[in-house]
């Protein structure tokens, strides 16, 4: 594999290797907290820092740990980072802590953290282990930040709580979507955002793995 | 006995796992393409998630609660704050002692399981079903009858994806929708079915 620049580290999660778009990974918490803004934004930069940390610490004893038991130490590195951002936010946003519920704690399982610890700080220096774990948050955030923003807005009517566009319930013109703030369309929101980002960057396509061969019509002779 | 029914009513259709909480949703679209392995997948989901959710159950209330370490003299103690730690290391530790336990006794069954026991340790549906086991305060045997429904849900939902995805394979989907973007529509619009249990009243 070619040098890899800091710089190409840390922005290229953001479009052109995005985590949750193309690797697949950490898709479970991403729909979960996008109902409203606030949350999907507390959750992307709790991850980012765990995400960056853990890759950080990860790759500072890369060379001590033993492969056979490199799951759990990634674990419990991962972990222990969990529980001081959840005490973090139980201590100065406590609202917002309930509201996330138990997705904090699921940090420890999402997939990008795991993902980018075992492929990519193992194997690299810290510092850019460290940017590369901000870079894959960053691109997180963006699927995060974005979704939030097209369900809050458009489901509610309001942005970071605010209201933006008056609902009609309370006077103004605006009829609220109420489907946007089901889960349901969490999935058609990314499922379109994947469509967009292909469409833009079309390396990124999947091949379908069986070709439709052309009707054949034969003759009815 | 109609309280864990229903428990285990909402727990399979109104809350499901993987379709109303998107939980273990990288696995959920990873391992989905063939019904045979969706299958084996769900089935191991369901035996882990039957253990260790009673198991952290019993963990969080003999050591972790506040107030839990009473029996050895410490009732000030309230070391709840480990609780993530020690819950992720149980499932882990679960894991691979039912991989070891399969292998030696029920050759049969950990040659189709095998595979997948590795996978479930980070799958986000068993630890979301032990923090919601503890969030909820859950006693023990309706922790049981959470555990043994949230693994089914689970395990429900992925059968069934993989069962759409395999007829998929044949339709004419755009360039850019191919593969995973398409996969998040269908799960959408089978999460939008089961929203209709959710006016269901237990």
């Amino acid at each position: 594999m070619a040098k890899l620049t800091p710089k190409e580290v840390l922005l290229n999660p953001v479009f052109n290797n995005n985590p949750i778009a193309l690797q697949m990974l950490g898709i479970c918490s991403a729909l979960a907290v996008t109902t409203n803004l606030n949350t999907a934004l507390v959750m992307s930069i709790a991850l980012t820092l765990v995400t960056g940390f853990s890759n950080l610490f990860v790759s500072l004893i890369r060379a001590q740990i033993p492969s056979s038991i490199r799951m759990i130490v990634q674990v419990v590195i991962i972990a222990s980072l969990v529980i001081v951002v959840d005490q973090t936010l139980k201590a100065f946003a406590y609202s917002l802590s309930k509201q996330l519920s138990v997705f904090v704690g699921l940090i420890i399982t999402n997939c990008i953290v795991m993902g980018r610890a075992e492929g990519f700080a193992m194997q690299n220096p810290p510092m850019l282990s460290f940017l590369d774990g901000i870079g894959n948050g960053l691109g997180y955030s963006m699927v995060l930040i974005a979704v939030g923003f097209v369900r809050e807005l458009f489901g509610a009517g309001k942005l970071f709580g605010v209201t933006i566009l008056q609902p009609v319930t309370e006077g103004g013109w605006y009829q609220p979507n109420g489907l946007l703030l089901l889960p349901p369309s969490a999935f058609f929101l990314i499922g379109f955002l994947i469509w967009g980002l292909r469409e833009w960057k079309r390396d990124q396509v999947e091949h379908n793995q069986f070709k439709m061969a052309h009707q054949v019509r034969k003759e009815a002779f | 006995m109609e309280h864990y029914l229903s428990l285990f009513v909402r727990a399979v259709f109104i809350e499901n796992m993987a379709l109303a909480f998107f939980l273990g949703m990288c696995t959920f679209i990873a391992i989905s393409k063939k019904v045979e392995t969706a299958i084996g997948l769900g089935v191991a989901v369901v035996v882990v998630q039957t253990i260790t959710v009673p198991l952290n159950n019993l963990v969080y209330h003999t050591f972790l609660a506040d107030g839990a370490l009473a029996w050895a003299g410490m009732p000030d103690v309230d070391l709840s704050f480990i609780g993530l730690l020690s819950f992720i290391g149980i499932i882990a530790a679960t894991v691979q002692i039912l991989e070891m336990l399969l292998d030696k006794f029920v050759p049969s069954l950990y040659n189709a399981l095998g595979v997948f026991l590795p996978l479930i340790t980070v799958n986000c549906a068993i630890m979301g079903g032990v923090l919601f086991m503890v969030e909820r305060d859950y006693n023990f045997s309706e922790s049981v009858v959470y555990g043994l429904g949230s693994g089914f849900s689970w395990g429900l939902a992925i059968a069934l994806l993989a069962a759409i995805r395999e007829k998929l394979k044949y339709s004419d989907v755009p360039d850019g929708l191919q593969g995973l973007g398409i996969t998040f529509i269908t799960i959408g619009l089978m999460s939008l079915g089961f929203m209709s249990f959710s006016g269901v009243q237990l």
